[in-house]
């Protein structure tokens, strides 16, 4: 959580130096972000098959475990789709594409951005962000009226980290293994997805 | 973005190899933050010396706030159901 504030932060602080021009345009424009997001990824790729314990969950998975992050991309796909309607700036592919960061605001956002420009990118950062907080805070309800299942849904890929501690707490600690495992290969898949949704 | 996909699949696999070396797990941990921090920053300015983008970042906040109640009642309906026809019985 205490990430979440610090990234956000970062953001909101280069807002600001964009606003005032402190920095030249030039720096921005530089392909310094390419180089960046490519050292990310590789280390994010790194960091996932480094994770013992992933694996390890990974490896105990089984058809009805699968099901639950399968619920979150079809359920998320299916909902994107029909308030993408009314949104008359957004598309269909962009909404899914926003949906597909799945609450990874970092990530998806950046990745939305590099294929789709900025304006796409800020409405995948706040929607994501939007995603995780709605999380933290309906999760007691969502347990109440849609089951134990829900906030593992509702929170995607922050299942594993940010929105854990909640999700155990409403839904119980035998919910906690299917949270994580929901969580990771969402996250894993949030890259590959939101790049074939734009560009295929 | 295909390079991206394939540095970050290079990445798992180079990372599965070296999976018994648990001590670098901290380091790429905090070498990840750094990379998004900066990224997040970069973004940050981009979107700040965008007029049109602060011009209108109500709308396009408007916008998230729909596309994400969207995204987590289709989620939360959905998992309705995989919870009571797959979940339920075993409690």
């Amino acid at each position: 959580m205490k990430n979440s504030f610090i990234i956000v932060g970062f953001f909101v602080l280069g807002v600001f130096v964009g606003l005032i021009n402190l920095l030249p345009q030039v720096l921005a424009k530089a392909d310094l972000s390419t180089y960046a997001l490519y050292i990310l990824m590789f280390l994010v790729g790194v960091g996932i098959g480094i994770d013992k314990k992933a694996w390890k969950i990974l490896k105990n998975a089984n058809f009805k475990i699968m099901l639950v992050p399968l619920t979150v991309i079809i359920g998320t796909a299916i909902g994107v789709i029909i308030v993408s309607i009314f949104l008359k700036d957004i598309n269909i592919r962009q909404a899914l594409a926003i949906g597909a960061g799945y609450g990874y605001y970092s990530l998806s956002s950046i990745f939305i951005s590099k294929i789709s420009g900025e304006t796409l990118g800020v409405v995948a950062l706040i929607s994501n962000i939007l995603r995780e907080i709605i999380t933290l805070l309906v999760t007691p309800i969502f347990v109440k009226y849609f089951g134990k299942i829900a906030p593992i849904a509702s929170g995607g890929a922050t299942a594993m980290d940010t929105t854990l501690p909640i999700i155990t707490k409403f839904s119980g600690k035998e919910y906690a293994i299917i949270s994580v495992f929901s969580g990771i290969v969402l996250t894993v898949l949030v890259p590959f997805l939101v790049t074939f949704v734009l560009k295929i | 973005m295909l390079t991206v996909l394939a540095l970050m699949t290079a990445g798992v696999i180079l990372g599965f190899l070296l999976r018994d070396k648990c001590k670098i797990i901290k380091h790429i941990d905090k070498l990840i933050n750094i990379a998004i921090y900066l990224l997040l920053f970069l973004l940050g300015i981009s979107v700040g010396t965008n007029r049109t983008i602060i011009n209108h970042l109500d709308k396009l906040g408007a916008e998230a706030l729909v596309l994400s109640i969207g995204a987590v009642a289709g989620s939360v309906t959905l998992a309705f159901f995989t919870y009571k026809y797959f979940f339920k019985q075993e409690e």
